[in-house]
């Protein structure tokens, strides 16, 4: 048998994706184009919150090239967007219908819509909309007073989600020390390089409404869509094709989508919508808008009594699809990686007359992270314990595990299924050399330079069930065909499910083509978000797969006539392995054998595949830990990132490379959040970063090339592979690690309480201490 | 605004007669009316440069610039860098080193980084991470990206 690298499990092999992509032959949504279709473009509210006046078409209408022109009237039996898990009755008052009705609460909200023949002439018609807003008072701050959110009696304060346990009261009235912070998290998103696009078609000779260019959870929006418009859900399909970076955004159902199929149905021509950046910026989910009032009460060493946090939850004008995952996500994983006794969290979800918020990678972690280990840094300095001490005499250990809590995140029981928290701090703590590195930091300091080293501590989740199923399939040429309902959203998912078939399965992962985001092609499908792909999907995979391999020795053994368990497979054929280079059979030759008309099928069922399902109770914890080294500059207010080191363990890496890839990402982004980007709006609700020379992504320039050490020492328990998600591991604990580091280079304990650390708000605390 | 004009572009060494009106954007016509979607559009402000492409060997960003005046002048997109299926050391490099996630921005960093080490094959690293920050990536936290245009600029220069 041949050494070369098949692309087992754990093997850094290149990407099966990435052929097409470097060579100009991706296909994302701008580059589908459908014949005879048409293009919309719509009219979005210049103001933050206003009663429709008047929407006056009749110009655009006339307009050449223009088809049509819509406003709410003509969408009135299109029912508002619903949530992806079904009805939530307490929230219905709060969705989003796909153009304004009588009212609009954020700039960018859709009025109207133009279809026309080309992308030009619909922008044109849409700009000869006359529209007129009787304009109302916006609310701009989640902690602001709830006002009404309509004329029927709803108030913006859409909900107050608790979670907790334990007698927080008394813990607080016993407690030798209580601490008492607020912090604050600010509005950005994942902005992902693609903006959004959806192309609806209407396929009348079968009767199919098809949407093109879905991603992340098609099998999810293809049921929002069939009961939207009360269609069997078999009458209904969505196509995933290149995707330009998700990051919890994209894929969603917006509006927008919903249009174009509306359009598509009602047309009988296929309709185009590609978003422009700075419609993205308006229109697409923002994130991460918190504001924490938080308590801690500590005994005389330090140790966490109960965590009491209320905090305010900026959602934006509208409950999108994802009702209130954040919210409650922040408030079961708050605690983290410590051990807490009392514990009460409430979160006060406000609506504001800004974009509506939902998931941006590491939804509720990257926020409660930056509070809880802010928290932590507090605790520490005020009781004069050390930041890390601190934090060991409260982690979990693993004499602990598994440990479970009486919360709740996605809708599943708080679990965490292993690990050894304080060892992989230490571990990191070893890799950067902390007793030298604080040496040099404090000779640099005396020396005048403001440098600094801080460190965050968290636990991830990943994996959320119940149930994923796949599909194998040998055809008689050899080759293999994965069928998932996961999709890709740019994280190198084929490549990974490869591995997984092809290791399990005994073949080169390059004879494996992986099918993803098509819900014509399998029945279920979760897509991929809540970093659940490698696990869930992957767990399937390698049951479909060791399914098809018993199948295939058991044909083999038959052919070879050798019992199936000295059977083994390799490279795509069966052997015997006391006789490796005996006779053989290849898998090809095997699919043949099982062909339907074939005499050796023996009682068999045909064809060489397999349907493999993966169930789970619960999901897996990762955990990790972020260590900081950065620099300020005291005149400009700038934080340079001189030292970056991640420790984070997996559990088990299906391909490195592609997991040091995520993390390196995700810190990127991390690092956007911390110090840059931040959607700005003014106190009328006008925003004011709607170009990309507003809104800062990090470029090269300011990201540095991360330390990552990357641990396989707690295989998860609840999969037979072992694997922990790696999609938000990046990003979690930035926010948190830089601000620590913040603090210790301007020797001001406490100073940062907001992110992003932008050089403004700096120079605000480094005047504040001049003075 | 709808008066249009017969223009012929020259993309990776192919004419491509087109009718477009004077405001079109050369990205909407390399992509529209040549076909060539391998450039892509992030933007459409000059900020992202996933909309570069080499004219007459200077990375430009196509967004920014009207389709009539690049008539007469050598156009190169991502598509014209792979010679006869064989991928240039660049487009391998990107793949070895896995420099990208999405690929989103992938045709406009080749692009640029084409352009660059064309022009100056010995760059340094700082003044490479400096060009390279012109363009946005928003998966790959850009260190693969460094890399891989450094080791392709070492593979160019063995094999001058
Ligand atoms: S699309 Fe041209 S720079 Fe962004
Ligand atoms: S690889 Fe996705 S934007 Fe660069």
């Amino acid at each position: 048998m041949s050494d070369r690298a098949m692309g087992r499990i754990g093997e850094s092999v290149t990407r099966l994706e990435d052929p097409p992509l470097v060579t100009g032959r991706g296909r994302f949504a701008g580059d589908i184009n459908l014949a005879h279709q048409l293009h919309m473009r719509l009219l979005r509210s210049p103001v933050a919150h206003g009663r429709i006046k008047t929407v006056d078409v009749e110009a655009a209408r006339a307009m050449p090239g223009v088809y049509a022109v819509w406003t709410f009237d003509d969408i009135r039996d299109v029912p508002p967007i619903d949530f992806r898990e079904g009805r939530i009755e307490k929230y219905e008052p709060f969705r989003q219908y796909i153009l304004a009705r009588d009212r609009v609460r954020y700039v960018g909200e859709p009025v109207a819509a133009v279809f026309a023949a080309d992308p030009y002439a619909a922008e044109d018609a849409a700009d000869a909309i006359l529209a007129e807003f009787e304009e109302l008072p916006a609310i701009t701050d989640g902690a602001d007073a709830p006002g009404a959110f309509d004329d029927a009696g709803h108030r913006t304060e859409a909900d107050i989600v608790t979670q907790g346990y334990g007698d927080v009261e008394k813990a607080f009235a016993k407690a030798a020390h209580v601490i008492e912070r607020e912090f604050v998290v600010g509005r950005h998103s994942g902005v992902p390089l693609e903006t959004r696009g959806a192309i609806g078609h209407y396929d009348a000779a079968h009767d199919v409404l098809e949407l093109h260019g879905a991603a992340k959870v098609p099998h999810r929006n293809r049921e929002a869509l069939a009961r939207m418009f009360g269609r069997p859900l078999n009458a209904v399909h969505l196509f995933e094709s290149h995707v330009g970076g998700g990051f919890g955004v994209r894929g969603e159902l917006y509006p927008e989508d919903v249009l174009v199929c509306a359009a598509a149905l009602r047309f009988g021509r296929p309709v185009k919508w590609i978003e422009d950046r700075m419609e993205h910026l308006l229109a697409t989910n923002h994130s991460r808008q918190q504001r924490h009032r938080i308590r801690a009460a500590v005994d005389a060493d330090g140790r966490l009594l109960a965590i009491d946090d209320t905090f305010f939850h900026d959602q934006g004008a509208y409950i999108r699809t994802h009702g209130a995952r954040v919210i409650t996500m922040t408030c079961g994983i708050l605690p983290g990686p410590y051990k807490v006794a009392d514990y009460r969290a409430t979160g006060h979800f406000r609506l504001t007359n800004k974009t509506p918020a939902a998931t941006y990678r590491s939804p509720g972690r990257f926020e409660s992270t930056f509070v809880r280990e802010r928290l932590m840094d507090a605790i520490a300095d005020e009781l004069g314990i050390g930041r890390l001490e601190l934090r060991r005499r409260n982690a979990v250990g693993p004499e602990d595990m598994p440990y479970a809590l009486p919360l709740v995140v996605l809708g599943d029981d708080v679990e965490y299924d292993n690990g050894d928290y304080v060892g992989l701090l230490d571990k990191a703590l070893d890799h950067v050399g902390w007793d030298a590195l604080q040496a040099d930091l404090q000779r640099r300091r005396a020396a005048g330079e403001a440098v600094g080293a801080g460190v965050a501590m968290f636990v991830e989740k990943s994996g959320l069930g119940p149930s994923d199923g796949a599909k194998v399939t040998v055809d008689p040429s050899g080759a293999v065909e994965l069928i998932t309902g996961g999709a890709s959203i740019g994280q190198g998912f084929e490549t990974c499910m490869a591995q997984i078939c092809a290791d399990a399965l005994g073949v080169d992962y390059r004879k494996v083509r992986v099918v993803h985001g098509q819900t014509n092609r399998i029945e279920f499908g979760i897509g991929a978000h809540a970093s659940r792909a490698t696990v869930m999907t992957g767990s399937a995979t390698n049951e479909a797969a060791l399914l098809v391999r018993a199948k295939a020795l058991d044909v083999a053994s038959d052919l070879l006539q050798a019992p199936a368990d000295t059977l083994d497979i390799q490279d795509g054929v069966v052997f015997r392995k006391d006789n490796p280079d005996g006779p053989s059979v290849g898998l090809g030759e095997i699919a043949t054998q099982l062909l339907p008309t074939r005499k050796t099928l023996g009682g068999r069922e045909p064809g060489l595949m397999a349907e493999g399902w993966f169930h789970s109770d619960h999901q897996t914890y990762p955990f990790g830990c972020h260590i900081a080294v950065v620099k300020v500059d005291r005149e400009t207010g700038h934080v340079g990132v001189e030292r970056y080191v991640i420790a984070y363990d997996i559990g088990r890496a299906v391909n490195p490379m592609l997991v040091e890839g995520q993390i390196s990402g995700g810190f990127a982004q991390g690092l956007g959040g911390a110090l840059y980007e931040e959607f700005v709006y003014d106190e009328r609700g006008q925003p004011q970063s709607v170009t990309f020379a507003d809104y800062l992504l990090p470029t090269a320039r300011e990201v540095p090339d991360i330390e990552l050490l990357l641990r396989e020492d707690a295989p998860s328990p609840r999969n037979p592979l072992g694997i922990k998600g790696a999609g938000e591991a990046g990003v979690t604990g930035v926010g948190a690690a830089i601000a620590s580091a913040i603090d210790d280079a301007l020797q001001m304990p406490g100073a940062v309480t907001q992110l992003p650390v932008t050089p403004q708000r700096l120079k605000v605390l480094l005047d504040g201490a001049r003075d | 605004m709808t008066e249009k004009t017969d223009i012929t572009l020259t993309v990776n060494g192919r004419d491509f007669a087109v009718t477009v009106e004077p405001r079109r954007t050369l990205a909407d016509t390399i992509r529209d009316d040549c076909g060539q979607t391998g450039t892509h559009i992030g933007c459409e402000h000059g900020v992202c440069g996933a909309c570069t492409v080499l004219l007459d060997g200077e990375p430009v960003r196509s967004c920014l610039m009207f389709a009539v005046q690049a008539e007469g002048r050598e156009i190169r997109t991502v598509e014209g860098l792979a010679a006869d299926g064989a991928l240039s050391p660049l487009q391998q490099a990107f793949i070895d080193n896995h420099a990208l996630q999405c690929g989103f921005c992938t045709p406009g960093f080749l692009m640029l980084a084409t352009g660059v080490l064309e022009r100056d094959p010995d760059i340094g690293e700082d003044e490479l991470r400096e060009v390279l920050s012109s363009n946005l990536c928003r998966c790959t936290g850009y260190q693969n990206i460094v890399k891989a245009v450094k080791s392709a600029a070492a593979t160019m220069k063995a094999g001058r």
